[in-house]
């Protein structure tokens, strides 16, 4: 049981740090520039798409995943200039009406690319079994996959909250003409910005790609539960996308395994097999209405 | 009528509230009697429009409590304490700007209707309501602005938008009304009229009113109170407060001294 | 005396504009016979799905457009009506005047629920939130086995519905029309009465309405829940069109497709629900006829939309003719 239960919490917190590469990107975006982007997922769903094609055609899986972060990063600057730029002063509807759009064109431009079948992106086969740690055995590619989360979380901790560049964007979010006063070319800083989020969300599709399926239309579940992290840890807040990630990444994860088998406790089999998917699948739902309702700015509101 | 003009309406107590590190004011007291015109000065940033917040319901202070005609009303929402008789406002101009004149003030007058669910009724067409329609006209006459009715708010002149925030306050019944620099951005004229309106309002409601021209503030009011760094220094009479030496030295500037 | 020029222009209604509205009516209801007569039944049963995605489009407009409120979770009343619907007629009860009320009250007590706690939230936080309870709705009904799950839930036939048949195509098409113009009619009357002014405030400045004494929540809430009840209603309809509740109905895209009829049809505009159901599914109907990957098209149109006719298809169309009519 205690094995089952750290097995889960690990994978939790591993899905936590991916749902954090996806939520940072959303975040700065959402604070900064008071934008709602939906496509969000659309730039993970092309990272992972890009890391398979790589993969397959260059045989190797870092190949791969280095051609989806620069490959995406690209997309989401021509992105930037081309479409959302001109958004950024626009009310939260057409921003909605705006991305909800570059999601169906997306998916469709995958499918023309792609094609309908899911893709196949396999880990490195170096990583393939499981390894032990301490009489514990766990998948050597998720201790990756944890090992790369962190470094980059941490990364970017440092350059948002220490760093000239990190500075320049909280500056810019909260005072555009100051900041433009200062010198500092706040448009492109803006695409950079986006960019980089860009950058971010295909690193998360291409780690994931091996566990989950690479398939059109997987961008927008897992932009729903970036939704969520945002909005649990506060808007503009990278602290709170960190600790909204970790929280949402191991209740989600701890959830379905342990509360069906928690609910047998006291419930009679048969309603407790029914009752316990469905109330795993909207815990974390419940989490967030729960703190909004405490706390209707997340947990690190990030102004005021 | 009860008589007794000198019952506080408004109580306020230890009243404190910071943004971050900015302590806008702290512990403030003060006591504002039934019928009184009573005046709030102090130099910008002063704490004045910040002290107003507290008591219309905008915000909720840190610490202290605010108690009007008796009751604490210090946690209750903006909207109940206009239903007991708070009304405000603002310094910066704050009316339905896509609205004309008219429904501006027709909104006031509604939102004092409480019969039979007030305004959850979904099927008369208000245009019909006659009574509501005729008591805004007659409150913009009041204010000075008859003849402007069927203007749209936001095309209305700086001054009347001023005259037009009035309008909406007083549309309230108000039994405290904080007035907010009524006269700010006002042209000599314009003032003056709002001036003498407030000197008629005087006579109706209780005032406490903030504001920056000395004159007028000595014309109307029958206390001053002197707000200084988000501390209440006096209150006191008019003659009693030009004479103060802290608020002479804060405030008047100490040049004639 | 306050005489007709006081009159507010955001409150005109104009006999001209209900005489209009009643010949829309009257022309609507001829279409089957029409179709009919040119040998194509089959549209009777489209044109029926977009007059109740109309509907539906409608409530979520009442929300945002009058309310001011961007809802970005309105699949949730959708769907919970047609699945209100489904599992009654699972459980015997198939008599429409008791089915679709119980459908429109369940929406609306969700919406109720939802609103509630929503409300204290502002701006984005509220799209977000509304988005979150939407997708717990989703995931509560898809993993539960006994409603169908990733299925959804079939109806064996249509509602009963007194005397009339609403297995015949036609018969169904006038009463989704009727309650449509119902529902646009009590619209139209909520918008003019007190109510309808206190929203008006409300979405003009929020602050100031609380200044003059309004519990601007309560009324919030209260719209809220009318555009809710309604897409309960459109949901039983829904779920009586296609003979299924289908869990796609509670999806968080179809919270989107409704929300980008509204924008496409015009936000705030009695009738801007209506144009914008009518404009993506005769879209729908032309592109997929065209090209499999019509979902492109549609995308690069709503950019259109976005950037060229920001107030909506409607407004732009009239902008379009009244600029042409000075020249
Ligand atoms: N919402 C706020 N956030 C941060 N600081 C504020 C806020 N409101 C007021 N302050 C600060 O509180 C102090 C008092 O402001 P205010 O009440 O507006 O002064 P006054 O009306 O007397 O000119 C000022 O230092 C102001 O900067
Ligand atoms: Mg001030």
């Amino acid at each position: 049981m205690t094995q089952l239960i750290l097995e889960q919490a690990l994978n939790g917190f591993q899905f936590g740090l991916m749902l954090f590469l996806l939520a940072a990107g959303l975040t700065l975006v959402f604070g900064i520039m008071d934008m709602i982007n939906l496509a969000h997922g659309s730039l993970y769903m092309v990272g992972a798409y890009l890391a398979a094609a790589a993969a397959a055609a260059s045989g190797s899986f870092v190949v791969g995943v280095l051609a989806a972060v620069a490959g995406t990063a690209v997309v989401g600057a021509l992105l930037e200039v081309a479409v959302l730029r001109r958004l950024y002063q626009r009310d939260h509807l057409a921003q909605v009406l705006a991305t909800f759009a570059l999601i169906l064109i997306a998916n469709e431009a995958v499918r023309m690319l792609w094609g309908d079948q899911p893709m196949l992106l396999n880990a490195p086969a170096a990583l393939a079994g499981p390894v032990e740690i301490g009489g514990f055995s766990y998948p050597a590619y998720r201790l990756l996959i944890i090992a790369v989360g962190v470094a980059v979380a941490l990364a970017l901790y440092v350059v948002v909250a220490k760093t000239r560049l990190g500075m320049w964007v909280r500056a810019g979010a909260s005072n555009r003409e100051m900041t433009e006063a200062l010198g500092v070319n706040v448009k492109r800083l803006f695409t950079l910005v986006f960019a980089f989020g860009a950058g971010l969300c295909a690193l998360a599709g291409a780690l994931l790609g091996p566990l989950l399926a690479v398939q059109v239309g997987m961008g927008e579940s897992i932009l729903i539960l970036a939704f969520v992290v945002i909005v649990i840890g506060g808007i503009g807040s990278i602290r709170g996308a960190l600790v909204g990630s970790l929280l949402v990444g191991v209740v989600d994860t701890l959830g379905r395994a342990l509360l069906p088998w928690l609910l047998r406790g006291f419930l009679p089999a048969e309603t407790a097999a029914n009752l316990g998917p469905a109330l795993a699948a909207i815990l974390i739902y419940l989490l967030m209405a729960a703190i909004l309702f405490w706390k209707p700015a997340g947990l690190f509101p990030a102004r005021g | 009528m009860n008589g007794e003009k000198s019952a506080d309406l408004l109580e306020v107590a230890g009243v404190s509230r910071h943004f971050g590190g900015v302590h806008a004011l702290s512990e403030v007291s003060l006591a504002v009697a039934e019928g009184e015109v009573h005046a709030l000065i102090g130099p910008n940033g002063a704490g004045k429009t910040t002290l107003i917040h507290q008591l219309s319901g905008a915000q909720t202070p840190d610490a202290g409590t605010i108690r009007f005609a008796g009751e604490d009303v210090t946690r209750l929402p903006m909207h109940a304490r206009v239903a007991r008789g708070i009304a405000r406002s603002w310094q910066v101009t704050n009316v339905f700007g896509r609205l004309t004149a008219l429904d501006n003030v027709a909104l006031a007058v509604q939102g004092r209707q409480r019969d039979w669910g007030g305004s959850f009724r979904f099927w008369a067409p208000v245009d019909k309501e006659r009574a509501i329609v005729d008591e805004a006209a007659a409150w913009l006459a009041e204010v000075g602005l008859a003849g402007r009715e069927s203007t749209v708010a936001g095309s209305l002149a700086h001054g009347e938008q001023r005259q037009l925030e009035l309008a909406l306050a007083l549309a309230t019944k108000p039994r405290l009304l904080l007035l907010d620099e009524p006269m700010a951005g006002m042209g000599p004229e314009e003032s003056e009229r709002v001036v003498e309106l407030i000197e008629h309002l005087g006579r109706k409601v209780t005032l406490l009113l903030v504001e920056h021209d000395m004159d007028a503030v000595f014309r109307l009011a029958d206390r001053i109170s002197v707000l200084v760094g988000g501390r209440l220094i006096c209150t006191d009479l008019p003659d009693a407060v030009r004479a103060h030496p802290e608020v002479r030295k804060a405030y008047l500037g100490d040049a004639d001294a | 005396m306050a005489g007709e020029g006081m009159k507010s222009a955001l409150y005109r209604q104009s006999a001209r504009r209900r005489g209009l509205a009643f010949a829309a009516l009257l022309a609507l209801a001829a279409l089957p016979p029409l179709l009919q007569a040119l040998g194509q039944d089959f549209y009777v049963s489209v044109a029926a799905r977009m007059l109740i995605f109309a509907l539906a489009a409608t409530s979520l407009n009442f929300i945002v457009g009058f309310g001011g409120l961007v809802a970005f979770g309105h699949a949730a009343f959708f769907g919970a009506g047609a699945y209100a619907v489904a599992i009654l007629a699972e459980r015997g009860v198939t008599s429409a005047f008791v089915a679709w009320p119980a459908a429109a009250a369940l929406a609306g007590g969700l919406a109720l629920l939802i609103g509630a706690i929503s409300l204290r939230t502002r701006g984005v936080y509220f799209i977000m939130i509304t988005l979150a309870f939407a997708q717990m709705i989703y995931y509560l009904f898809i993993s539960l086995k006994a409603w169908g799950g990733d299925d959804g839930l079939p109806l064996m036939a249509r509602s009963t519905f007194g005397p009339f048949d609403l297995g015949n195509d036609a018969t169904f098409y006038w009463v989704a029309l009727a309650c449509l113009a119902a529902a646009l009619f009590l619209l139209d009357r909520i918008a003019h009465a007190r109510f309808g002014r206190v929203l008006q405030g409300i979405r003009e400045n929020e602050s100031r309405m609380a200044a003059l004494g309004y519990p601007v929540a309560a009324y919030q809430l209260a719209c809220f829940v009318i555009g809710g009840t309604l897409a309960g209603l459109a949901g039983a309809l829904i779920a009586n069109h296609s003979l299924l509740a289908s869990p796609n109905l509670l999806h968080w895209t179809q919270s989107g497709t409704l929300l980008v009829m509204v924008i496409v049809g015009g936000v705030g505009t009695l009738y801007g629900g209506f144009a914008g159901a009518l404009t993506l599914l005769l879209l729908e109907e032309l592109l997929t006829g065209v090209t499999v990957h019509w979902h492109a098209a549609l995308g690069l149109l709503l950019l259109v939309v976005v950037f060229r006719a920001p107030r909506g298809v409607a407004a732009w169309l009239h902008g379009l003719f009244s600029r042409g009519g000075t020249k």
